[in-house]
């Protein structure tokens, strides 16, 4: 007998590209060094009141949008109360689903494999993030530069339904928060976090029927996508390998389990019967506040052109393969490079060509991204340029691309000083060849036309008056006329 | 002796250099030393306190009381708890910073009820605080320690905070004015929450002119509350004319008959003959008063409702003592629960402990809708039922509590079912965020009694121009304790 997974994501991505925090003026900025960014709300002094950052709104708005969420009419917050060390006020602020949040009821279209594939969402909420505590040996430190940072939660109906969509569905929300402009979403930065709702249910029953469906389990807090992925798969066989050991029933209970990485196993937390009660209720600091149609249709507008937008223009405008759009358009970062650089004038295809090529290649090589490198939009057009204008070779070209990253040179400059130049005024081009000729004239006379090899030896000759640096096309098509009149 | 004079005197005084803020300061910080000694009103005397140049500012170099809830930059401030008796604050509380501004000159720190948490005086953790007109009694509370100041004549005027009564009965207990303006006329940023939806920062003074002065000064939008309004329209000191020819105020049946009262006292009963005199001071100036009516079962909810809204609001406010962050951290423990725990059952008077359980009873998912939200919809029937008196009045006026200021013996923070109203209907005032005012009505036994007018929201002006009149009226303006004379 098989058994179907049903896996629903509450995914939390932290809101990177605010000013300041969500209810604090502290600047909102990943920072390393611990306690940089904080104010006296952000460590809960007493006397302290929560200021709404219309920012943050907006651009929570903006996702709920994009996710084809119904928006509220007032915009309320709550409190979710719980003692928690890295929660200074002892309640976090977020919203819940009675008042409606920033987004409820929406759709999620995304690719996994080539095929298009829906998720519901059930909503999509903003709140503040909790400070981050660092675990020693024997002792617990805090950082609060992380407290107070917008943080938006989507919650999927159990839709999904294998690990390799859940890991599909992150990536392309990655992307719409990366082209909203919201977030970098950088797991390394810990901005996204997720917590995974897995269950199965038997292959030969209605999914419709939820009196159908197996026990939930909930996975707390697996920080990459590959944990996702990693931690569906253990607990799908965990609990498949308990409906076939029949023990189920028992072993299988509604409970919230921690993914570990090391061991790649989910370890039991807390069942059902002991879920905290969070008691919430309306933040009565902030008062509601209406949205208008007005300032809602503005945010409608501001919708920059997402990562699916982007791959129809460059397929259908620029002529691009699927293939080659799907790759630039994963990064928005990278898709703003190329974008960039055709702008500038550059030939898309070339442009793709060295984007999705050296680029691309040098950045996975290195583990870097493309806002760390030396070259920009402007040195690649100049890189195509000078290949265009025949002024150095592609084999050129390609030492030109890596000293520029290395030496953090301007490609046109590394031209210059290496004397890279390329000959390729026909005129200048023509005296040496004449040259070469009224020098060679013992040579001339054994010349075979038919033989396409002969001509190597004359061109020979204009490559080592010039250094190499007449270009060899120009150079082959003009010797090959002259010597051909002069032998009829 | 300068420091039983109003504002306006003062301030000519210092204008014309009579006296200097300098003689003024150390006149109250004296009457500060012998106060404390005799009744115990203050968590910090400020001797260092320095004078300030005299501006045109009504409010420049003269001395006055801070609530020990507001935060003060660099100065203890305590709630008057044990959770925070060594607490040190980086900020000030925006309405003592705009005080600041105008030239208010801090000599203390006074007294309350732990964290406002009580009606008493008698929860702050530097002890009881005696009444300067009889000192068996209690002042009534939060503000406790800023309404013995007041009317000791230590300084014309002191801050208060008023969640339930906290300014508005202490001022009636001790015979002098408490003021509360409409929510968020005054910001409340850096000032310690007990029940954000029902706090509120305000005034004791001697007289509805000095309150009128202290509230110009304090009021203002504030970047940091957003629950904080643009007032700048509004002029309380300007507006005072005393011409109230015309103007409707009502009270209300089921609290001022005394018929409604099964063995009512001698003293509820003189409390409601004054009152019903000064009614009529209130007609000699051209002010109609007329009775109504407000349903019996909606009233009877009243003292309810606060008690689970209050303590809803106020344990999840004050979540943040865990003692980690600030305030005396407990050592000698491996984890953080029990920290936390041994934080708080030591530092919080049982009172205060008692609240949490309620206010964490009525939020808790099973008993949410039943307690908490019920109390929110009661709040808003009783809301509207004030809004709709408001149509036809300009304000609402009822005697304050049941009489004068209380022994200490007896339960004290308990009440009885019969007066339970009459006690507590100054609490519709935060419910809905109306302005107002306590002022002195008279005396039963040399005792002080009060009465309170209650306006719409925004009306301030209006309300307190009433009450003005009626001060004019009666022979009770600028008094002093009789025992601390």
């Amino acid at each position: 007998m098989g058994y179907k997974l049903m896996v629903g994501l509450e995914m939390h991505c932290e809101i990177s590209e605010t000013n300041t925090k969500v209810f604090s003026g502290a600047k909102n900025s990943y920072s390393v060094t611990p306690n940089e960014n904080i104010r006296a709300i952000d460590m809960a002094f007493p006397g302290i009141l929560p200021v709404v950052n219309k920012e943050a709104v907006k651009m929570a708005l903006q996702a709920s949008m994009v996710l084809n969420c119904k928006q509220p009419e007032y915009m309320y917050f709550e409190r979710k109360n719980y003692y928690y060390p890295d929660l200074p006020k002892g309640f976090q602020l977020t919203q819940e689903t009675k008042p409606i949040p920033v987004g409820i009821y929406g759709y999620v279209d995304y690719e996994c494999n080539g095929e298009v594939k829906r998720v519901r969402v059930n909503n999509i909420h903003l709140e503040e993030d909790a400070a981050s505590s660092d675990h020693l040996y024997d002792t617990t430190v805090i950082d609060y530069n992380r407290a107070g940072v917008p943080l938006l939660e989507l919650v999927t109906e159990p839709d999904i339904s294998s690990a390799e969509e859940a890991v599909a569905f992150l990536e392309h929300m990655k992307t719409v928060y990366q082209y909203l402009g919201i977030s970098e979403a950088d797991s390394k930065k810990g901005q996204i976090r997720c917590d995974v709702n897995v269950s199965i249910i038997d292959e030969t029953l209605d999914m419709e029927d939820p009196s159908n469906w197996g026990t939930k389990v909930e996975i707390k807090n697996v920080n990459s996508f590959g944990g996702v992925r990693d931690a569906i798969n253990y607990e799908y066989k965990r609990q498949v390998s308990a409906k076939e050991n029949g023990t189920y029933d028992t072993e299988i209970i509604q409970q919230t389990r921690r993914w570990d990485e090391e061991s790649g196993t989910t370890i039991g937390m807390r069942s059902k019967a002991d879920a905290i009660d969070y008691k919430y209720f309306v933040e009565p600091n902030i008062p509601k506040f209406k949205l208008t149609k007005e300032w809602l249709d503005e945010i409608r507008t501001s919708i920059p052109e997402l990562a699916y937008d982007r791959k129809q223009r460059y397929m259908n405008e620029y002529d691009l393969s699927e293939y080659d759009s799907n790759i630039l358009v994963k990064e928005k970062k990278v898709s703003d490079f190329f974008d960039d650089t055709v702008k500038l004038g550059t030939n898309p295809k070339e442009a793709c060509n060295w984007v999705n090529g050296m680029i691309l290649s040098y950045l996975n090589t290195n583990l870097i991204t493309i806002d760390e490198i030396y070259m920009t939009p402007d040195m690649l057009h100049d890189l195509i340029k000078l290949i265009d204008d025949k002024t150095i070779s592609s084999k050129q070209a390609k030492d030109v691309f890596t000293k520029c990253l290395e030496e953090k040179k301007e490609p046109m400059s590394i031209v210059k000083d290496e004397g890279m130049m390329q000959i390729t005024d026909e005129s200048s081009i023509e005296a040496i060849v004449d040259e070469v000729l009224s020098e060679q004239a013992e040579a001339i006379k054994t010349y075979d036309p038919e033989n396409p090899k002969a001509l190597d030896f004359f061109i020979g000759q204009v490559m080592k008056k010039t250094r190499g640096k007449a270009n060899p096309s120009i150079a082959y098509k003009m010797m090959k006329e002259k010597l051909d009149n002069m032998t009829k | 002796m300068y420091m039983n004079k109003s504002i306006e005197e003062l301030h000519e005084l210092l204008k014309s250099g009579e006296v200097t803020s300098k003689e003024l300061i150390e006149e109250s910080l004296k009457l500060s030393h012998e106060i404390e000694e005799k009744y115990n009103a203050f968590v910090t005397i400020l001797d260092d306190a320095k004078e300030i140049p005299i501006t045109d500012n009504l409010l420049s170099g003269i001395p006055c009381g801070i609530k020990d809830n507001y935060s003060t930059k660099g100065i203890l401030s305590t709630g008057s708890s044990n959770t925070l008796k060594d607490y040190i604050p980086f900020f000030d509380a925006t309405a003592y910073s705009k005080l600041k501004e105008a030239g208010a000159v801090m000599v203390n720190k006074t007294a309350m009820d732990e964290f406002g948490m009580g009606g008493t005086g008698t929860t702050c953790h530097t002890g009881i605080v005696l009444n300067p007109w009889d000192k068996t009694r209690m002042c009534a509370g939060s503000s406790a320690g800023s309404a013995c100041a007041v009317a000791a004549g230590v300084y014309p005027y002191a801050t208060g905070t008023d969640t339930g009564d906290s300014i508005r009965k202490p001022a009636a207990y001790c015979g002098i004015v408490g003021y509360k303006p409409t929510y968020g006329m005054i910001s409340r940023y850096g000032v310690f929450p007990f029940a954000s939806s029902l706090d509120h920062l305000g005034v004791l003074t001697r007289s509805v002119k000095d309150a009128a002065i202290v509230v110009d000064n304090m009021k203002g939008i504030d970047k940091n509350d957003m629950t904080s309004w643009d007032s700048s329209n509004i002029h309380l000191y300007d507006s005072l004319d005393g011409n109230v020819k015309g103007k409707k105020l009502c009270y209300i049946k089921e609290i001022c008959d005394i018929n409604e009262y099964d063995n009512p006292s001698n003293e509820l009963k003189e409390h409601f003959n004054n009152f019903f005199k000064v009614l009529d001071k209130a007609k000699e100036l051209g002010i109609e008063v007329e009775e109504v009516s407000i349903n019996r079962t909606l009233l009877n909810a009243l003292a309810s409702v606060y008690v689970v809204i209050s303590c809803a609001e106020a344990t999840s406010n004050m979540s943040n003592l865990t003692g980690i962050i600030f305030g005396p951290r407990s050592e000698g423990f491996n984890n953080w629960i029990d920290m936390v725990k041994d934080y708080r059952t030591k530092g919080f008077s049982s009172l205060i402990k008692r609240r949490f359980v309620i206010g964490s009873y009525v939020l808790q998912s099973e008993n949410q809708d039943r307690y908490f939200r019920n109390a929110q919809r009661v709040r808003r029937l009783l809301v509207d039922a004030w809004k709709d008196l408001f149509k036809t009045y300009d304000g609402v006026i009822l005697p304050v509590s049941s009489g004068p200021a209380k022994k200490f013996d007896g339960d004290t923070d308990m009440l009885t079912k019969e007066t339970v109203t009459l006690e507590e209907h100054l609490q519709i005032g935060n419910f809905g965020g109306f302005p107002s005012i306590t002022i002195p009505d008279g005396f039963i036994d040399g005792l002080p009694v009060g009465l309170n007018i209650t306006g719409n929201c925004y009306d301030d002006e209006n309300v307190l121009n009433i009450a003005y009149a009626l001060e004019s009226a009666m022979d009770y303006k600028n008094q002093i304790a009789k025992e601390a004379e």
